[in-house]
């Protein structure tokens, strides 16, 4: 039942989020209503944020699950720990995708190299890449549970160092930090708003299928295994 | 001080045949060889108005690349051997705590850098015509880089050699967790060549420590678990 809540959420609030995205109730700032490029690459912005920020939640819940699956060895954390990643690594890759269409746009070109932004942020995709790496390359379940949580934890530096990239290094960059102030930009900030609900919410409902299935497949191979097939 | 006498181990195996590090120095002077063959000491090009040699806007990042693949070498070498014969069930019997084979292998691994980059960069400085103009700052730069290198690398050999690929995955999925480590040296290694105040990286060498200090610790609490059966 209260997947189904969720499933349902998740359905109205991307419908709604698409539709302010897509209709003249979210603006176009001025500011880039001047700049090179047609102003309406601007609308991305509305999808690309929430992705990306719902790709560091998605690597968050696969650092606590893996942090939780070292302490009990219980097997659920480790599905969770898959299911998140594998959620996450497709919100990291939307979040390139999503950028490097923007860019092309609003810079002329998909890629900058030396950004740190653009940087960090292939690099946090490379990092659960490899992640999954590490999880085919062992056939023991318990064994693959161990070292997979390993690095579950050791490569969640990711996550704030792709989210602090442009503090951290003072190396100019392209990617713009946004600066918002509510009473100016309302109708921006709550089609954004919505957004992010209607990502998460989008996030967790494929984390929770993700996870169904995981227990599917093995409830097969258990029946597999007594019924000797 | 346990750790010492498994670094003293692993050093002494290695002092009988050399067999690592002579091959570690080899790979980094033919890294550093094949760069400066390959971009040639004489083109130049204009950047922010002034000109400047190529060579010298590549030389931190070969240095470095040739740093971070010979110690590659080492590092999937480091646990490799110990799987063979069960030396790994011997040290794991010994009355230590687990994190002490991690430190002593970390101690070990670092000699070896440490030997390797003592006698790289003298060749580096010669082949580039390099009169590096603060070297302190330059040795603060390579050892906090170095370590950091070291802190996450054993951590990754321990938990590479566990799996199916062994040595194959190791760069796969150590060089991602690395990119701060390698983009803070690079950029303060290019500053301590040319123009060389300690004050100018103080942000890089902030990078530098804050990543060896948490590595350092994650690498304690989770080590045991990469070695555990």
């Amino acid at each position: 039942m209260l997947k189904k809540i969720l499933f349902a959420l998740t359905a109205v609030l991307m419908i709604i989020s698409i539709y302010a995205v897509f209709s003249d109730y979210s603006p176009i700032p001025v500011s880039v209503k001047n700049a090179p490029g047609d102003p309406a690459n601007f609308k991305i912005f509305y999808f690309h944020l929430p992705i990306a920020i719902s790709s560091y939640l998605a690597f968050a819940v696969v650092f606590i699950s893996s942090v939780l699956y070292l302490r009990g060895k219980q097997q659920k954390w480790d599905i969770t720990a898959l299911s998140a990643a594998e959620v996450g690594v497709i919100f990291a890759f939307l979040t390139l995708a999503s950028g490097s269409i923007w860019a092309k746009s609003a810079w002329g070109a998909y890629w900058v190299t030396w950004d740190v932004r653009l940087n960090t942020s292939l690099v946090l995709f490379l990092i659960y890449l490899a992640y999954l790496m590490i999880r085919q390359a062992v056939e023991e379940p318990e064994k693959r549970a161990r070292l997979s949580a390993v690095f579950g934890i050791v490569g969640f530096v990711g996550v704030p160092l792709s989210y602090m990239s442009i503090r951290l290094w003072n190396r100019a960059t392209m990617h713009p930090v946004a600066q918002l102030n509510y009473s100016t930009h309302s109708p921006l900030i709550i089609t954004l708003l919505v957004n992010f609900a209607a990502f998460f919410l989008l996030v967790a409902s494929l984390i929770v299928l993700r996870i169904d299935n995981e227990r599917m497949k093995e409830k097969i191979n258990e029946l597999k295994r007594v019924k000797n097939l | 001080m346990k750790f010492l006498e498994i670094a003293g181990k692993d050093l002494r195996a290695e002092f009988r045949t050399k067999q690592m590090l002579n091959s570690m120095m080899i790979f980094a002077l033919l890294v550093i060889v094949i760069f400066s063959f390959a971009f040639g000491n004489e083109a130049s090009i204009f950047v922010q108005g002034i000109n400047k040699k190529i060579v010298d806007l590549l030389a931190p990042g070969i240095l470095w690349i040739a740093f971070t693949f010979a110690g590659m070498l080492g590092l999937s070498r480091s646990f490799a051997g110990e799987k063979e014969e069960g030396c790994l069930e011997g040290l794991k019997l010994c009355p230590v705590d687990r994190s002490d084979i991690y430190n002593g292998k970390v101690i070990s691994n670092a000699v070896l850098m440490f030997l390797m980059e003592i006698i790289t960069i003298p060749v580096f400085a010669v082949l580039f015509s390099y009169d590096i103009k603060n070297i302190t700052g330059m040795l603060l730069v390579v050892v906090l880089g170095t370590f950091g290198f070291i802190f996450v690398g054993t951590l990754l050999s321990a938990l590479a050699v566990n799996t199916r690929t062994r040595e194959i995955l190791l760069p796969v999925i150590l060089f991602p967790v690395l990119l701060p480590v390698i983009l803070s040296a690079v950029t303060a290694t290019g500053t301590m060549l040319a123009s060389g105040q300690i004050s100018d990286i103080a942000g890089e060498l902030q990078i530098l420590a804050v990543y060896d200090v948490i590595f350092f610790v994650v690498a304690q609490l989770v080590f045991e678990y990469t070695i555990e059966d």
